[in-house]
């Protein structure tokens, strides 16, 4: 083959050969820039405005307004539900601790394959079969009225104290197979060669799996931890003064609901940011894999 | 005396037989390349040497020791066998630099410091002394393996499995990596090679295995190997090589 009758010199062209600009990026017109922006925003208050109107200009709006939008009941209410939206706050921070350090150590000892282990790994398959079958609801009333009534010596005796070891428990079960499920997702290879360099089953797991592992499933784990932020409210039916308990308490003595809005309105004031947190954290991890595969 | 020795190497996976008795023996500074199709087995041969892989009967030996031996412990072996696989299989949230010193450090107790000075010294012999801090998804696969090639040699092997290193790089990489290998031959590195690249196998290979169904059907010496090979099988091979044109 010769190039002598060739046309084409490739990329060594000379000058004359020269790449086509850059394509036209953003702009920066702000007529342009704005417009899109304005329509949706008239269109925005359009419709939720005529959304507004119908609902307040309904017959039973006054009824409504009074009963679970009573400002002067929000008010007098916050103080105690916001005392109370704490108490979840504390109770969510120390549970949730628990919960990822008690899962994580089931679902090492799950994963490990050792023979002499095999007793460990049955107890713990026999804790998330039963855990996991159960309400939470549940083993909340057994274990917040059940075991302090028992009066054992040397055990607390508080209610919200065995109430949160089930919700432990509970939800243990559930982030064990979380982990496991991450254990799972590293690739074979990875332990042959821990293996091959002469590290224990243990130190594999300690080393090299774990650390992969939780970077696999921390979207999934992010999940758990909005759900457990409200289910926090559990609680409040073993008599914990939590945030749905004051507001209750409240709603009891006056029969106006305004104080389980507060009580809501500030359950979303947490878990909204942290299911935005959630979606960032999927949405990083993505990005991550997408650039590995690559 | 060989430094490593198979006898009668037996392995099945469920009801399929991988390995049927297979002998091999490797000598001091021998350099043995297993060739063979896929599913011949000669993978599964080379990860039973440092028991990776358990075999079902038969014996293996490290300088006449059995690798079975309660001497070598589970680190003993592991010591002195050093492996590199086909898809590196670094560490991916460790650093090069961490990567190279976690045996050394948790397996061999070992200080940080101390390990980390002779890991930077093994980087520096393969000029890598610049990937230290990275992380190995920043590398290329080249690098990965050559990284890999120096995690497996941190504890200063007395043999070097290779389980088809080259395979999983894109061709313009696949040099850098058989460099490393023909320089580890150099220094007298005992090396038990799975290679598809048989131009390769020619040329650093003092002896030639061809597997097919879980046995050695024919060793010998490269060139006669290549050019002039005795059972029918290997010649089908060969020729199925050729056609391919990786030969």
């Amino acid at each position: 083959m010769t190039d002598s009758q060739s046309p084409n010199t490739g990329s060594l062209g000379g000058a004359e050969r020269r790449p086509p600009p850059p394509p036209p990026g953003r702009s920066y017109n702000w007529r342009e820039a704005l417009a899109p922006s304005l329509i949706s925003l008239i269109s925005i208050l359009v419709v939720f405005g005529a959304l507004a109107w119908v609902i307040t200009s309904a017959e039973q709006w006054p009824r409504i307004k009074l009963q679970f939008f009573n400002v002067d009941a929000m008010i007098a209410a916050f103080p105690r539900v916001l005392q109370g939206f704490w108490i979840n706050m504390r109770i969510w921070l120390i549970v949730l601790a628990c919960i990822l350090v008690l899962g994580i150590a089931l679902a090492v000892i799950r994963s490990l394959r050792a023979p002499w282990f095999a007793p460990f790994r049955l107890m713990v398959i026999l804790y998330i079969d039963l855990f996991r079958g159960l309400p939470v609801l549940l083993l909340v009333l057994l274990f917040g009225f059940g075991i302090p009534a028992l009066n054992l010596p040397g055990l607390p005796s508080s209610s919200l104290f065995w109430g949160a070891v089930a919700m432990v428990l509970s939800y243990s079960a559930y982030v064990c197979e979380i982990y496991r499920s991450g254990i799972d997702a590293v690739h074979e290879g990875q332990w042959a060669a821990a293996k091959s360099l002469g590290l224990t089953e243990w130190q594999t797991m300690i080393y090299a799996i774990l650390p992969q592992a939780v970077r696999n499933v921390l979207p999934a784990m992010m999940n758990i931890v909005v759900a457990l932020q409200k289910d926090v409210a559990l609680l409040s039916i073993i008599g914990v003064r939590d945030a749905v308990r004051e507001a209750q308490i409240y709603t009891a003595s006056t029969f106006n609901y305004s104080s389980l809005i507060v009580a809501a309105g500030l359950f979303l004031l947490a878990t909204i940011p942290m299911a935005r947190l959630a979606d960032y954290v999927t949405r990083r991890d993505r990005a991550r894999r997408l650039q590995v595969g690559g | 005396m060989p430094r490593v020795q198979l006898s009668e190497v037996t392995k099945y996976f469920g009801e399929k037989l991988v390995l049927d008795q297979v002998d091999l023996s490797v000598d001091l500074h021998e350099v043995v390349c297993l060739i063979g199709a896929s599913g011949s087995g000669k993978s599964t041969l080379l990860r039973c040497i440092n028991r990776l892989v358990k075999a079902d009967y038969g014996d293996i030996y490290l300088d006449d020791v059995p690798v079975t031996d309660q001497r070598f412990g589970k680190v003993g072996l592991h010591k002195r066998i050093g492996i590199v696989f086909q898809s590196y299989n670094l560490f991916p949230h460790l650093t090069v630099l961490d990567n190279l010193t976690l045996a050394p450090r948790k397996v061999h107790g070992k200080s940080r410091k101390d390990a980390e000075a002779s890991a930077l010294e093994q980087l520096d012999r393969f000029g890598m002394n610049s990937f230290a801090k990275a992380y190995p998804e920043q590398l290329s696969g080249g690098q990965q393996q050559r990284v890999a090639f120096v995690r497996a040699l941190m504890n200063r092997p007395d043999v070097l499995l290779l389980d088809e290193v080259t395979a999983a790089l894109d061709p313009e990489l696949v040099g850098e990596v058989l460099g490393i290998i023909k320089e580890l031959k150099a220094q007298g590195m005992t090396m038990v090679i799975v290679t598809h690249e048989m131009g390769f196998a020619r040329d650093v290979a003092d002896r030639v295995c061809f597997l097919e169904g879980g046995r050695i059907l024919e060793e010998g010496d490269p060139n006669r190997m290549f050019n002039d090979p005795q059972h029918e099988r290997t010649q089908a091979f060969l020729d199925r090589i050729i056609e391919a044109g990786r030969l």
